[in-house]
């Protein structure tokens, strides 16, 4: 494994998540980004970097940061989708090992929920190619690839259900998971069709939420009362913004993003103790697994089967519930991020992993679009 | 109206593909340069950087790439479900979304497909497919 610590994650938080009537993406975004740096044992005015990414503002950092009262040295508005923030962990680093700031900030705000924010552009431009055909989205893209990978592997809905169940086990686990009841795999079948293959129970949540994730030198974190959790390896890629253009549905750009971060932190896909995946979808899971590497093409079915991803099972994945069962408010990145760091400091009660030491968290953005691997270790 | 949903992208760029379908044509573009098809339209190459692209009228056969049967839709096209929706692989190369239609049970990835220009609106003919 590589031996430079260099930068941390040393603070974590989400605001109140699920159905949060009255509140807007700013408080949500405070709240977290407050909770955060008390976790961290840090204060406001130890951040300056700033990084965020919505679509609830021209420019959220400018909005984000006034309301903060934060004047950054160095901003990132970095905005890619749902793996926004595992990008932004990754520009954090590097910011940090160039010497450029100490402390940054990273949050996320949402009231998909009971507010869902409605952003629409003077022209459609290059969506203008696929808006007539009425595909919903981004459900109905998932619903092409699972499609295809249906057709070219074999693979089954029983088992991308088995993603779902697995998914709901963990969310029982946590007491701050929106899903409170157990599913079986008929269930997932039994479902309500949404686009095929894809029913309701493979599809995420729609909550509101926000999360924050304070990042810092190793300077600042040897000198905070918990233990860092160490950024060792971080890729990011985008592939295609519309899916007609994804070059193969089968296969993310976690190939290439994935395959750097694992080069970074100089470790294999097997060492890894506890994964976060953006679970936007079971399929968006799967197609993962088998971009980075844990699997063979076409291997994600047989992989995930026998609820091996599931408390107990020998590949814990989505410890927190996921954003099948868990959380989702729109773009969900952050999410993985703030579990991972949780995992591998040895919070998560009877959910815990036991003995984890590296933890892969990995953000899916778009239609399968963009994607940002991170690699973290515990100190 | 559909074209209410796109029409304030209708450019020099696009327009040609637009009012090719008024026509019954199907048009894609092709770079005099590096040889390969290319479809949405541009000014430039996205292979190789060209501008010397061209419209060429496609021969309007290809096969389903992928597609989705759609049981809740959106906006105006809730109505619609069930409709089936498809990326196709045209003979050139190029791969478009469209609708696919016609009989459900012969709809099948790999499928050969045709183009069936459909007036789906006064002002608007979309290219959607069809097995063949």
């Amino acid at each position: 494994m590589k031996s430079d610590r260099i930068a941390a994650i040393v603070g974590v938080a989400e605001s109140d998540i699920g159905k949060i009537p009255g509140k807007n993406v700013l408080q949500l975004q405070a709240q977290a980004a407050k909770s955060a740096l008390e976790d961290a044992g840090l204060t406001k005015n130890d951040i300056d970097a700033v990084f965020t990414a919505g679509n609830w503002a021209w420019a959220p950092n400018l909005m984000l940061a006034e309301y903060l009262g934060i004047q950054p040295k160095f901003t990132d508005s970095t905005n890619i989708g749902g793996s926004s923030f595992e990008a932004h962990v990754g520009h954090a680093a590097a910011g940090i090992e160039a010497g450029l700031f100490e402390v940054a900030l990273i949050t996320y705000g949402s009231t998909n929920r009971t507010n869902p924010s409605n952003s629409t552009f003077k022209s459609p431009l290059t969506a203008q190619y696929e808006l007539p055909y009425g595909l919903p989205t981004p459900v109905g893209a998932y619903a092409l690839a699972a499609m295809r990978h249906m057709h070219q592997y074999g693979t089954t809905s029983e088992q991308l259900a088995e993603i779902a169940v697995a998914t709901r086990k963990w969310a029982l686990l946590n007491e701050k998971a929106y899903m409170k009841e157990p599913i079986e795999i008929e269930d997932v079948l039994n479902s309500r069709k949404i686009a095929d293959p894809l029913r309701l129970l493979d599809c995420c949540l729609v909550t509101d939420g926000g999360g924050a994730v304070i990042v810092a030198s190793k300077n600042v974190a040897s000198k905070l009362n918990k233990k860092p959790v160490w950024i060792l390896g971080h890729g990011e890629s985008h592939s295609h913004n519309t899916i007609a253009n994804m070059p193969d549905l089968t296969v993310t750009s976690a190939r290439e993003s994935g395959k750097r971060a694992f080069e970074m932190a100089g470790i294999t896909q097997d060492e890894i103790d506890v994964a976060e995946i953006y679970d936007s979808f079971t399929i968006t899971v799967l197609l993962t697994l088998e971009s980075l590497g844990f699997c063979k093409p076409g291997e994600g079915g047989a992989f995930v089967s026998g609820q091996r991803t599931a408390p107990g099972g020998d590949f814990p994945m989505n410890t927190n519930g996921g954003g099948l069962s868990y959380c989702h408010p729109g773009m969900y990145g952050i999410f993985l991020l703030i579990e991972a760091t949780r995992q591998l400091r040895g919070e998560c009660s009877s959910r815990q992993v036991e003995n984890a030491k590296l933890a892969l968290v990995h953000g899916t953005g778009g239609v399968l679009s963009s994607t940002s691997t991170v690699i973290l270790g515990g100190d | 109206m559909i074209k209410d949903l796109i029409h304030s992208a209708f450019d020099e760029e696009s327009k040609p593909f637009w009012d090719g379908l008024m026509n019954e044509k199907l048009l894609i573009q092709y770079c005099s340069d590096c040889h390969q098809y290319i479809f949405y339209p541009r000014t430039i190459c996205p292979h190789c950087f060209s501008e010397d692209i061209s419209w060429q009228e496609s021969c309007g056969n290809g096969r389903i790439y992928s597609y989705t049967v759609v049981h809740q839709a959106f906006g105006q096209f809730k109505g619609d479900t069930p409709f089936v929706v498809g990326i196709i692989e045209l003979d050139e190369g190029v791969r478009m979304m469209s609708r696919i239609i016609g009989d459900k049970e012969q709809i099948a990835i790999d499928q050969p497909v045709s183009v069936v220009f459909a007036k789906v609106e006064n002002e608007l003919v979309l290219p959607y497919f069809q097995v063949t």
